[in-house]
């Protein structure tokens, strides 16, 4: 491949080639605090490729492929090369990691305990994360929690944040700093998307390991409600929220089962950032 | 410098070599391995090598994911035994299901995907309805498709049960009805070994000869590195004296199989150093030269290439399997599906 970077991320190493050079430097800068690791052993290897030979020049577009792809996955233009990237880490993890059971959900820590959320996309997990990490929390990741399969125990994850569409201005807002986002990318099958560097103690923390304490389910956009959600629902709405659940067998069945009856859960619901950290404390507040 | 899917090669066949492959290889080494199926086999092949920590945990991931696949497929194929029981048919497990329910040095880390079976041409549409009955569906609803396989080919169209999305594909013969050699199936059936939990395989010999059949007198080569590695293991336990390559010979001689046999034994023996007799002949020829460098089709970032080779084999491939006429036939009617299918997206 032309061009190539390996980015670190809690214990993950991916090595991403493409034939454009623009996806590269974008990674790069996005993942600048990260350690370096050029020298490395990748986990996994990512390529953006262009779809024909002729489409890197005329309206280039990238194909996505690697150790672990999808057969029917459609490609997207050149300008949206970094979320392809994201895209393809993604799935590197969710279709090739063994090593933790995991889940989709966001993670951050204070005093030694560990928050997950989880929640469908646009559920407002993503945005309650990065605004948490704003607000002396430490950010272990907004995509996936890596639970370790012995000890319960969450690994950190902290890959750049991805927001998406009003998402975008709100954290914009609590963030301040712009040197911290990377390129506005418009018009892709999600909307619009913009990526968050997380917090640079977050980075350099993301080998820590913590344990989980609390686990919320949010709904943003709805009246202010706090709702238990009962041990069996929440093991199978997990069950759901994992992507290597079902590959890891008889492990991932017994992690999930510890972590069930260790953390108690919540459903929230907010309409404001306010209403969404004041739940949070309320709720932290009862396993603190 | 060795190339990295030669140097993958090269730990197959000589695990020792690990110590002296150095950190940065190791990645292209491992994207190579994965991309033709080879990960686990590889983890298998170098366990108590010393290799770095982070290779050792990649392993370990390859381990854990073979373990589950294998598990999966031993249920398949019980999945198979029960729904053809009432038919009084033990299904013959082939390929790596086969290697795994017998406990073949084949099956350690071998990848499995579909779930292959040969059962007897005359009892193929009971065996159909058996299995459309116990939640088994069709993959290929195209009609010319349906057409094509039953009238022409080995095995049935490909069916996925709609619970466990497992594949099955039944065969019927070894190659398709239309390719020159007719190997002698009914005879493989005849002498299939039981294996207990109502499954069988083929007898050793017989295994050979479809495992050669299946790399070199059908297929395009997609996977070959591994199909050949399944080959060189295979060959290494049954045929331990020349006696029984003599014996291999004169089956294979049976089948009408003895060029494909020929022909995969002297690249297994050129990549992976199996034992090659004496009195089989030169161990070269310009055919299997070209097949070698099909093989080693691969760069260090997983990456297909030589694409006119790939072609040119791929064609060879149909060519084998049909007369020219019908090859053209079959050839446009797919090139056209393909340009429809493009121009819709």
């Amino acid at each position: 491949m032309r061009y190539e970077c390996r980015i670190h991320v809690g214990p993950a190493i991916f090595r991403i080639g493409s034939d454009w050079a623009q996806p590269i430097e974008q990674l790069k800068a996005l993942y600048q605090p990260y350690p370096d690791c050029d020298d490395a052993i990748a986990d996994f290897t990512i390529r953006l490729e262009a779809q024909r030979f002729y489409r890197r020049w005329f309206r280039p577009s990238v194909r996505l492929s690697g150790d672990y792809m999808l057969p029917d996955a459609s490609p997207l233009p050149l300008t949206q090369g970094l979320l392809a990237a994201e895209m393809a880490m993604n799935l590197q993890m969710a279709l090739g990691w063994r090593r933790h059971l995991l889940l989709h959900a966001s993670a951050v820590e204070r005093d030694g305990k560990v928050l997950l959320m989880t929640g469908e996309s646009g559920s407002g997990k993503s945005t309650l994360s990065a605004l948490l990490a704003e607000h002396g929390w430490r950010f272990l990741g907004d995509e996936f929690a890596l639970v370790d399969l012995d000890s319960g125990d969450i690994q950190g994850f902290p890959r750049a944040i991805s927001l998406k569409n009003s998402a975008i201005d709100v954290a914009r807002d609590f963030v301040g700093d712009d040197a911290r986002f990377g390129p506005l990318l418009t018009d892709t099958p999600k909307g619009a998307i913009r990526h968050l560097q997380p917090p640079e103690s977050a980075i350099a923390a993301m080998g820590e390991t913590a344990m989980p304490a609390l686990l919320l389910y949010p709904s943003f956009g709805y009246p202010r409600a706090t709702d238990t959600v009962p041990p069996t629902e929440n093991f199978v709405r997990l069950t759901q929220a994992s992507t290597n659940y079902v590959a890891l067998g008889e492990a991932g069945f017994s992690a999930l089962v510890n972590l069930v009856q260790r953390v108690p859960a919540h459903a929230i619901d907010f309409e404001t950032n306010d209403e969404a950290l004041e739940l949070v404390e309320a709720l932290w507040a009862r396993v603190a | 410098m060795t190339r990295p899917v030669e140097q993958l090669v090269t730990l197959l066949r000589n695990p020792t070599k690990a110590s002296e492959i150095s950190g940065n290889q190791w990645t292209d080494i491992l994207c190579v391995a994965r991309a033709e199926l080879l990960l686990a086999t590889l983890a298998e092949r170098l366990k108590g090598k010393i290799v770095p920590e982070a290779v050792a945990q990649i392993f370990a991931d390859a381990r854990t994911e073979c373990a589950a696949i294998q598990q999966k497929a031993r249920w398949e194929a019980q999945c198979a035994v029960t729904a053809l029981a009432p038919l009084g048919i033990p299904p013959i497990l082939l390929k790596g299901a086969a290697y795994l329910s017998s406990g073949l040095d084949a099956a350690k880390g071998r990848h499995i995907g579909d779930l292959d079976i040969l059962v007897p041409r005359d009892r193929l549409d009971h065996v159909e309805a058996a299995l459309l009955e116990n939640g088994w569906e069709w993959v290929k609803e195209d009609p010319y498709d349906q057409a094509y396989y039953r009238q022409w080919m080995h095995e049935l169209p490909p069916l996925i049960h709609r619970d466990r999305d497992g594949m099955i594909d039944v065969h019927h013969t070894i190659l398709p009805l239309t390719a020159k050699p007719r190997p002698d199936a009914e005879a493989m059936i005849e002498r299939a070994d039981d294996i207990g939990d109502g499954l069988k395989v083929l007898d050793p010999h017989d295994m050979l000869c479809h495992c050669a059949a299946h790399f070199l007198a059908d297929g395009d080569m997609a996977g070959g590195l591994r199909n050949l590695w399944d080959f060189h293991l295979l060959v290494s336990e049954f045929c331990t004296s020349e006696r029984s390559f003599g014996e291999l010979r004169e089956r294979a001689q049976s089948h009408d199989l003895w060029p494909a046999i020929r022909g995969t034994l002297r690249l297994a023996h050129d990549l992976y150093g199996t034992a090659w007799p004496q009195d089989w002949g030169a161990k070269w020829s310009w055919r299997e030269a070209l097949f070698r460098r099909r093989l080693l089709a691969r760069n260090g970032w997983g990456q297909e290439t030589h694409p006119p080779l790939r072609f040119a084999i791929y064609i060879r491939s149909h060519w084998l399997r049909m007369p020219p006429f019908m090859l053209a036939r079959h050839l446009w009617i797919k090139w056209r599906k393909g340009a429809d299918a493009e121009r819709s997206i």
